[in-house]
């Protein structure tokens, strides 16, 4: 199935939040085809009746009591941010400019 | 006492329980072998003497004051930065986390603490335990301390390296496909994967959050089972964890639930021959030939969906990982770049992580992108869940029979540094034994069984049904005893003596 032409990779790049060089794209481009048409392989087997398995060993309904436990103190988890202002993660505007 | 670093975990904690000699003598001859030894090694990123010493002097003063100890009181361990402690940064081998100090202690750390084990510092690894070989560390490659020029195994390369190299007698590493066991493997150590959901995952940075399993590195099948025993059991703040008794590791490891006299065996067909190694190979029949002389019953076991847990794990594996490693914005830790007052968030989300991620991470997230998107889920990830199944029913259908599968841990001995850098599918190759239990969430082990081509250690892989951990122990134990009868003392007796202050 694959065979992903440039346009592919850089949409694959964008969906993925990663800006890519042109020759980074070539790159990963001609690698993920490689690693795409060999894990390709596991059509060849399990048909429609074999049922998924998403966990290894599955546990159901896990819930912790409803008792309000302390959160991390806000100093601590700011100290680790990029940047902070007012007590609050600063972060660049969210919205371009048409869209304000 | 002589050379401190010469002993086991289970001998140390002796010593210093004896009262022959305090925890911090002990940590101390484990750092200055660390400043020794490290520029060449390089298994670790980050190694704190004032906070090391503070560990041990807590443990100094427990026995002074007559508190009971742990198991493991005051035995030096070296931990992969994948897991948080506070006090220490956490960087996951990747730049996009430099620096990043987190504000709270995973549970597997807490435990360590309670149990009075001093931790060293940080091991380097593939970033976000993402390979084979410690090369995708974005802080430099770990060196196999048996030859300098060859990889330690990976992810968890840095606890790998640091074990051989008698840089800690302990260390804990993670295990998503294989990453505790091939690293133990190439490096001539004892590692564990344990039963999926035996090891809190609280505080472990998430690759592959099905998949992923902390578990013990050490110098004997004993000292992994006495700190896979601290490390385990239920965690309320892991979802996964198993609400349920650990396994009786330490017991088997003692011998105390028997030896192998009269259990199954299993060897499996699809894991051998083509694409192994011939000294692998030969190690490897050499030890089943071992385990039958020592009473156990072998026979050979088909698993034929094995072939395709390569495929599956690479699209199951990266596909969790695209969703995983979405937290890594540059928002609320690590690294931001490209925040000028122009940029919106996306771009700057876009920049800082092609300026965070190395190219692993880079390719394994746009490989886990694909898989999941709209048009080719079915024929990739749901494909591979389903081949999951196929894979556990192989599992269930053997451990109906035996009691242990076993296979050689890796095809090949450490291959160079360089070799297969950028080579993702030769690389994913080194994980072929290994991935088939991680899929399925059983035990697996990987016991040194002697030294193949270049005289480099071969690991073999001791795989059981979930939850019964102590199978691979038991197994693990007798082989270790009746091997190191063979070659008159452990096989790291055979390591050549580190080259120092030649760094090639």
């Amino acid at each position: 199935m694959p065979a992903l032409d440039r346009d592919d990779v850089a949409h694959l790049a964008r969906l993925s939040r990663l800006q890519l060089s042109d020759a980074e794209l070539d790159h990963f481009g001609e690698q993920l085809d490689v690693i795409l048409s060999a894990v390709a392989r596991v059509a060849e087997v399990a048909a429609d009746d074999v049922p998924p398995t998403t966990h290894a060993v599955p546990v159901v309904n896990v819930t912790r009591p409803d008792v309000i436990v302390a959160c991390l103190p806000r100093e601590d988890v700011l100290a680790g941010a990029p940047a902070a202002e007012d007590d609050r993660f600063r972060v660049p505007r969210i919205l371009d400019e048409e869209e304000q | 006492m002589s050379d401190l670093t010469l002993l086991g975990a289970a001998e140390t904690a002796a010593v210093v329980a004896g009262g022959d000699v305090s925890a911090r003598e002990v940590a101390t001859a484990h750092l200055d072998r660390i400043e020794q030894t490290d520029e060449v090694v390089h298994a670790f990123l980050h190694v704190d003497r004032d906070l090391t010493l503070t560990q041990a002097d807590a443990v100094d003063q427990a026995r002074a004051d007559g508190s009971p100890l742990g198991p493991l009181a005051g035995v030096p361990l070296a931990l992969k930065d994948v897991f948080t402690m506070k006090g220490a940064p956490t960087t996951c081998g990747s730049k996009i986390l430099q620096g990043w100090r987190p504000p709270y202690d995973a549970t597997v750390v807490e435990r360590l603490s309670a149990g009075g084990v001093v931790v060293l510092g940080k091991t380097n690894m593939d970033e976000f335990a993402m390979g084979s070989s410690t090369e995708n560390s974005a802080y430099g490659v770990t060196r196999n301390p048996w030859n300098l020029s060859r990889i330690p195994g990976g992810s968890s390369g840095g606890s790998s390296a640091a074990v051989a190299a008698r840089q800690a007698p302990l260390a804990i590493g993670t295990d998503t496909g294989g990453s505790i066991r091939q690293p133990a493997a190439v490096t001539g150590i004892v590692g564990v994967k344990p039963t999926y959901g035996g090891v809190s995952r609280y505080g472990l940075v998430a690759f592959s959050s099905s998949l992923d399993q902390g578990g013990p590195l050490a110098r004997s099948v004993l000292d992994a089972a006495l700190l896979h025993e601290v490390m385990a059991g239920h965690d309320p703040k892991d979802a996964t964890s198993i609400n349920a008794p650990v396994p009786p590791v330490v017991a088997a490891a003692r011998g105390e639930l028997g030896g192998v006299e009269g259990m199954k065996v299993g060897v499996v067909s699809q894991l051998q021959g083509e694409g192994y190694q011939p000294g692998v190979q030969a190690r490897f029949d050499e030890t089943v030939a071992l385990l039958t002389s020592l009473g156990a019953e072998v026979v050979e076991v088909s698993c034929p969906s094995f072939e395709y847990a390569l495929p599956a794990y690479y699209l199951i594996s990266p596909s969790e990982c695209s969703s995983n490693l979405a937290r890594f914005d540059g928002m609320r830790y690590g690294l931001r770049d490209g925040d000028n007052g122009e940029n919106g968030v996306e771009q700057v989300m876009a920049i800082t992580r092609a300026t965070g991620f190395g190219p692993e991470v880079k390719r394994r997230i746009m490989l886990g992108t694909y898989a999941l998107s709209a048009g080719y889920y079915d024929a990739y990830y749901g494909q591979a869940q389903k081949v999951r199944t196929l894979i556990r029913r192989d599992f269930e259908a053997a451990y109906a029979k035996v009691d242990v599968l076993v296979s050689p841990t890796t095809p090949t001995v450490a291959f160079p540094i360089g070799e297969r850098a950028d080579d993702p599918i030769a690389m994913y190759k080194a994980d072929l034994a290994t991935l088939p239990s991680s899929l399925y969430g059983g035990p697996a082990m990987s016991l040194p069984a002697g030294l193949g081509d270049d005289n480099l250690p071969v690991g073999v892989q001791l795989m059981a049904a979930v939850q019964r951990d102590e199978q691979v122990y038991r197994v693990g134990a007798a082989l270790e005893t009746a091997l190191e009868e063979r070659w008159g003392g452990p096989l790291l007796d055979q390591i050549p003596e580190l080259v120092l202050g030649a760094s090639t």
